[in-house]
């Protein structure tokens, strides 16, 4: 009898073959986005230290239909990255207090509640 | 009774250049298996039908394939929960030996290598049983659970893109064994799990723990590793006068 | 097989994608206030100068900037070999360098402040 094992080919294609996997994709393509708006801010930084003309054309270049389009998907991508982050943290991280291990649902839920107080303390102090 | 439609990969390496669906048509009982129903196949319609299987209970880790596209154990893939066509194909990112048989060596070599087994500390009792508690037990115990069954391996793009990497089963059972109380076999298996083909090919897709059908969570486990491996590498390099 | 040197740049990325899980989302919201015409009081050149005047002001925010880019290459690193690109070694030395740049950059202009 003779042996003749068959490789099946490993295509791009992958990525479509499951929900899980489209979603993993998304949630990596979050980088380009948060990437990118750290690029935009570290451009606003240089008109920031410019001076006030330089400045105001900064925030004239955010008003940019395209900027406002770029700005709702970072917001939506940065959205889902901490969603993923803070769901995949007590996998990472699991706090074993005595006999049982902390649910995941408890250290998910700190990390959402920080995150809650967090953003409120940026915007009250910002707006 | 139940009319079911199975499309099976085949493959004969003696005659066949490539693999080839063929279908059958099985009465089948409401609550059969697919097992049940590749069984019926072989026993009444094909008796060349090559495939792995032994408890018929999820215990053994034999008849992992891909029904529908998704790692799944024939013996735990209820008919029921099927329409139409239901196509069977041998575990993805594994050689095709004959029909639904895998190549497997390379996960039983990636698992031999992480030294999968009790290594006693120098502190070992030397006569008499270890005494472990109740929590020390809890610590490791989830990762205890895996039958080896590879359906992870199939489920994670990155073992199917990098034939290195040591996969999720391998890198749980090693993790299971460090955070035996027992063990003291951890430097030992760092030195496979936390090198580039170890822990660090994972890119936490998640897909392994998604489809292990004994909820061992080798995701969690690679992430755990990839943490502690990152402690003690820092540690390691920037503070090298600190002993373990 | 040897331990790998990974962690010098996993660490970072486990850090930045920490951080940028905090913070990221309700800054974009307050520079996307800013794009819908209703600009925050912090984004007020005198406010936000005085406020990047500061020492450490300027640490934090370069602080930011390296740890959000360096998590977003690294993120794009994995993704291209996902994709299939295969030269690793290249895109991982063009993207970690590109981060540095960029990061350089910012503390020069945060200097400049």
């Amino acid at each position: 009898m003779s042996r003749k094992p068959y490789e099946r080919a490993i295509t791009s294609e992958w990525i479509f073959r499951h929900p899980r996997y489209v979603r993993y994709m998304v949630r990596e393509f979050s980088c380009l986005f948060i990437g990118g708006w750290t690029l935009l801010m570290v451009w606003g930084l240089k008109q920031l230290s410019e001076g006030p003309a330089a400045w105001a054309a900064f925030l004239e270049l955010l008003k940019s239909p395209a900027s406002i389009a770029f700005h709702l998907l970072t917001l939506a991508f940065a959205a889902y990255h901490s969603v993923t982050w803070f769901n995949l943290t007590p996998k990472a991280l699991p706090l074993q207090v005595g006999e049982e291990f902390v649910p995941d649902w408890v250290i998910a839920g700190a990390h959402y509640a920080g995150w809650a107080v967090l953003s409120s303390i940026i915007l009250a102090l910002a707006i | 009774m139940r009319q079911v439609e199975l499309e099976v990969l085949r493959y004969n390496p003696e005659t066949d250049r490539e693999p080839h669906f063929q279908r059958y048509s099985v009465d089948c009982q409401e609550e059969w298996v697919v097992l049940d129903a590749l069984n019926h196949v072989k026993e009444t319609l094909d008796p060349t039908l090559s495939y792995r299987w032994s408890c018929h209970m999820a215990v053994c880790g034999s008849c992992g394939m891909m029904v529908n596209g998704e790692p799944k154990l024939a013996c735990k893939a209820f008919l029921r929960d099927y329409q139409g066509v239901i196509r069977v194909e041998p575990l993805r990112h594994f050689p095709v030996e004959r029909d639904l048989v895998t190549v497997i060596d390379d996960f039983i070599a990636k698992l031999a290598s992480v030294k999968p087994y009790l290594i006693p500390k120098e502190t070992a009792p030397g006569s008499g049983e270890y005494r472990q508690t109740p929590a020390q037990l809890k610590r490791y115990k989830q990762f205890t659970l895996c039958i080896n069954c590879m359906l992870c391996y199939a489920a994670c793009p990155e073992y199917g893109l990098i034939p290195k990497y040591l996969g999720p089963a391998a890198i749980a059972l090693a993790h299971r064994w460090n955070r035996d109380s027992r063990d003291g076999g951890r430097d030992a298996r760092q030195e496979e799990i936390a090198a580039t083909e170890g822990a660090w090919e994972c890119s936490f897709v998640g897909a392994c723990s998604e489809v292990c059908p004994e909820h061992v969570d080798p995701a969690g486990a690679i992430q755990q590793v990839k943490i502690e491996s990152t402690v003690d590498w820092y540690q390691e390099h920037l503070m090298p006068w600190l002993k373990k | 097989m040897a331990k790998s040197n990974k962690p010098i740049v996993w660490g970072p990325f486990a850090a930045g994608g920490t951080l940028t899980a905090f913070l990221t989302p309700a800054l974009v919201l307050l520079t996307l206030l800013a794009a819908l015409g209703h600009a925050p009081d912090l984004l007020a050149y005198e406010r936000l100068h005085a406020l990047a005047s500061h020492w450490f002001a300027k640490l934090v925010a370069a602080g930011i900037v390296f740890l959000s880019l360096w998590s977003a290459a690294h993120r794009l690193r994995i993704t291209a070999y996902d994709l299939g690109v295969r030269a690793d070694t290249l895109v991982a030395t063009v993207l970690y360098a590109a981060t540095l740049a960029c990061t350089g950059a910012a503390i020069y202009y945060l200097l400049k402040i």
